[in-house]
């Protein structure tokens, strides 16, 4: 007996076809995961077993939830279910919650409004709820507000609302994507004892692979709204009959030929004993403002040729780090040099040229109302002779070609543009002025994986093509893993570990080094999954 | 919380004394000898210095600026120029009519935007959303002493239920009292309501698109439940923050309707003193504005701690 069954489901929005004939079941106290990349619908798929499906959606199929048919039984009754049979996880914790109603009258809320329950029964279950989610009462009083909790917590408290009352089946929508790796493995592991303990379903959404294997008993692989294929974990990543499971498989494992590269000598970049403080809200009236150190005395060095990760969880210091080298902001201790040069908030533009930045997010990072000429052409007011006429279209069409992208595409404005390609013309406007360090702040993170397997590609041939050295400040270890030589770890403002990449992931020496490796989801080797079934059969 | 309600009490002070020199400068040091004014343009020399004795003009500016505040510390907010009364007791009078409406047309325009503007939101791009957004556009446009005309043509003259106009005074027992402010409140909440409700609406339809509202949802609540629970609260910032600029600009921006309905409020208070170059006076009438601007400031910030745990304990 299935406890979801969705049975060819088809969904409209408007005009526009999301989903396609999807049809496949959950059991209960089983794990399915759905996965593929932005746009295969998988969301979607989850909204629609909520009935929180946008205005104009039209669905045919059928979504049997038991016996009963959801997208017959009417908004009444979907009321009734959401909460209660039905509990759901979403991606972002950061704003998942009400900010301004305490995580103890949150949770009582979902068991409120279901129950005939009292608000002091409601409470004291809220509290049980969030002790086995790992928030107990000693530490995390009920009268807590979601902005004194972390991210990792905060996902905690929405997980307690979701099963308060026990549902029969979990949805969790990409539930750890927003969190540190470290966290991301303590949320998977919850979830997982929660279904064992509960005997629910749970149907999670998410675009990582690796997290999948580890996690699921059986995967949906989707894509364009439709099901490609499904199957029991293991014996799907055995087996992945369907070219686009391969795909994804291969991109989210994809490792680039990264070129030799001659070094030189000569320092570009050197910071020395760089320290960052924040100044923190004053906590009384006349005395001396307190500070929080963001870096805490770091120093390294980058030599021609370099190509250097950063490897951090959020709040080590990476970004303030990234900010103080780029010369936005001001240091507080120690002092870090471009080609023998201090670099600050007041520097020489044209030692700016010799440093370029690519940003995390390829929708915010550029002037929509500017064409691409123009974007890319942005560094070169950071230099005196820059070219003009002729020589500059030239140089725009190389940049642009260089990145893969046409030379015509310099006439187009930006939103005509996916996310990979514009990923392509923030490379092209970094790389125009020929600069000496490239820093790519998350550079690819907000990609799928196919594309972040393209732009790492990218990388790598613009390498060999131009000798780059770079720095590559990263949060995911298996891409910091492939795109460089050497990297620094970096915890709580300080670089506790730097090496060979190789060496530092393969045997890493600093605790927290290993803490970070080991909590990293890792994709299963398919090899030995084939031995081992075959041994079974 | 405490520390927050002392940051914001020490900013209160601050701002007033700031204020309180700035007022002096513009008015006392610009030029215009209200001594010589008063007494016309045939006066003796005389007679001017023995007026601008008798009124203190003649001492220092930081002696008189020291003088001006600390009378106003002590409640003697000096004597008129021209009315030869004490200002005090002249504002105090005023006061007594000004402050009444402009909390009665603040209490309407409250009672008429808030379920306009969460009905709007709810319904965002239906019909009943498409009839708020239309009157609001017109309440928005209308001058309010159209509406101030209107309301006379209709109530008063036509209908007979309200006086034209006049003030009876509170001697009279408060509900006569009331009803003569009534249609001038009623005139001055209309456009303040329009906006209000406009302000309400877009706010509540950023904070449904929250990710936390379909969190709600996700839990059980209806449509509903989830606005009122989880809606409402978190779209009141930037509606606190309208009604504050709202509530000062009814303390005195009322000119034109207590012209309209000849109320004897602050605004004909202080535009007769600009006239007759009444310099204390207008000092003093500033100087109160600008108290009840910056205390109903101070009491919007308190109310944006209490809606919103976030502000407690920031700077």
């Amino acid at each position: 007996m299935n406890l979801l069954q969705i049975v060819n489901l088809n969904l409209q929005i408007g005009s526009l076809p999301i989903l396609r004939d999807v049809s496949f079941s959950i059991a209960p106290g089983e794990i399915v995961a759905v996965t593929g990349e932005s746009g295969s619908g998988k969301s979607m798929t989850a909204l629609a077993v909520m009935q929180l499906l946008p205005d104009r959606a039209q669905v045919t199929g059928r979504i049997l939830l038991g016996e009963t048919d959801l997208t017959k039984v009417g908004e009444a009754r979907m009321c009734a279910l959401r909460g209660n049979e039905v509990g759901m996880v979403f991606q972002e914790p950061m704003t998942a919650l009400n900010p301004v109603k305490t995580i103890g009258a949150q949770v009582a809320e979902t068991i409120l409004v279901h129950g005939n329950e009292d608000r002091a029964t409601a409470m004291t279950r809220a509290r049980d709820m969030l002790a086995r989610v790992g928030l107990p009462e000693e530490r995390f009083p009920l009268t807590r507000y979601p902005h004194e909790l972390s991210g990792g917590q905060r996902q905690r408290v929405v997980i307690a609302m979701a099963i308060a009352r026990r549902p029969r089946l979990l949805i969790a929508d990409e539930p750890t994507t927003a969190l540190d790796v470290t966290t991301q493995a303590q949320i998977l592991t919850l979830l997982k004892d929660l279904v064992a303990e509960f005997g629910m379903g749970l149907l999670m959404i998410t675009h990582d692979l690796a997290v999948v294997s580890d996690l699921a008993d059986r995967i949906v692989v989707m894509r364009h709204g439709e099901v490609v294929e499904t199957g029991e974990t293991r014996a799907l990543f055995a087996n992945m009959t369907h070219p686009y499971t391969r795909a994804l498989f291969e991109a989210s494992a994809h490792i680039v030929d990264l070129p030799e590269t001659k070094h030189a000598p000569d320092p570009i970049l050197e910071v020395r004993e760089a320290v960052r403080d924040y100044p923190l809200p004053r906590t009384t009236l006349f005395g001396p403002r307190e500070y929080h150190r963001a870096v805490k005395g770091v120093s390294f060095t980058i030599r021609k040729g370099d190509r250097i990760g950063l490897v951090g969880e959020s709040g080590c210091g990476k970004s303030t780090l990234t900010r103080a080298i780029l010369g936005l902001e001001r240091l507080q201790g120690g002092e870090i040099r471009a080609f023998g040069k201090p670099v600050g908030p007041g520097m020489n533009p044209a030692l700016r040229s010799g440093l370029q930045v690519v940003f995390q997010d390829p929708y915010g990072s550029f002037n929509p109302r500017h064409k691409v000429s123009r974007i890319v052409t942005e560094p070169y007011h950071l230099i005196d002779n820059a070219p003009t006429g002729k020589a500059r279209e030239a140089a725009v069409s190389e940049a642009l070609t260089a990145v893969g992208l046409q030379p015509s595409d310099a006439r187009k404005y930006i939103h005509e543009f996916s996310g990979g390609q514009r990923q392509r013309i923030a490379i092209a406007r970094a790389l125009i002025i020929r600069p000496e360090l490239i820093i790519f702040d998350e550079a690819v993170s907000a990609l799928d994986v196919s594309i972040r397997a393209q732009i790492l590609d990218l990388i790598a041939d613009l390498s060999r093509a131009y000798s780059l050295s770079y720095l590559f400040i990263s949060h995911d270890l298996s891409v910091v893993r492939t795109i460089t030589d050497r990297v620094m770890v970096m915890q709580d403002g300080e670089i506790v570990e730097e090496g060979e990449t190789g060496r530092v992931f393969g045997d890493p020496q600093h605790p927290y080094t290993r803490t970070l490796v080991a909590a990293a989801p890792i994709l299963p080797d398919v090899r030995h999954l084939k031995e081992a079934l075959n041994v079974q059969s | 919380m405490i520390r927050y309600v002392l940051k914001r009490t020490l900013s209160l002070v601050i701002s007033l004394a700031v204020a309180s020199v700035v007022i002096f400068l513009v008015i006392e040091v610009a030029p215009g000898d209200p001594a010589a004014f008063m007494l016309g343009l045939n006066a003796q020399p005389d007679t001017v210095a023995a007026l601008r004795t008798e009124l203190g003009l003649d001492m220092s500016n930081p002696e008189r600026y020291l003088a001006w505040v600390g009378g106003m510390l002590t409640g003697d907010f000096g004597t008129s120029y021209t009315y030869r009364t004490p200002v005090g007791e002249m504002i105090a009078d005023r006061l007594w009519v000004s402050l009444p409406l402009a909390l009665y047309a603040l209490a309407l325009s409250t009672l008429i935007a808030f379920p306009a503007g969460i009905y709007a939101a709810a319904r965002r791009g239906k019909p009943g959303d498409m009839a708020v957004m239309g009157a609001t556009q017109l309440g928005v446009a209308v001058p309010n002493f159209w509406f101030a005309m209107m309301l006379v043509l209709i109530l008063s003259i036509n209908l007979r239920w309200f006086s034209a106009g006049g003030f009876p005074g509170w001697e009279v027992g408060i509900f006569p009292a009331m009803k003569a402010l009534t249609l001038p409140a009623i005139a001055l909440a209309l456009p303040q309501a329009a906006i209000l409700a406009r302000v309400m609406r877009s706010s509540l339809i950023d904070i449904l698109g929250e990710d936390f509202m379909r969190t709600a949802r996700a839990k059980g609540l209806t449509r509903r439940q989830a606005l009122w629970r989880h809606g409402v609260r978190n779209a009141l910032i930037p509606v606190l923050t309208i009604m504050g600029l709202q509530f000062s600009f009814l303390l005195a921006g009322g000119i034109i309707i207590e012209q309209v309905f000849f109320l004897p409020g602050l605004g004909r208070l202080i535009f007769q003193a600009i006239s007759a170059r009444d310099l204390i006076v207008v000092e003093s009438v500033v100087m109160l504005l600008v108290f009840s601007v910056v205390l109903v400031n101070f009491l919007v910030d308190l109310t944006y701690a209490a809606v919103d745990p976030r502000l407690r304990n920031r700077t």
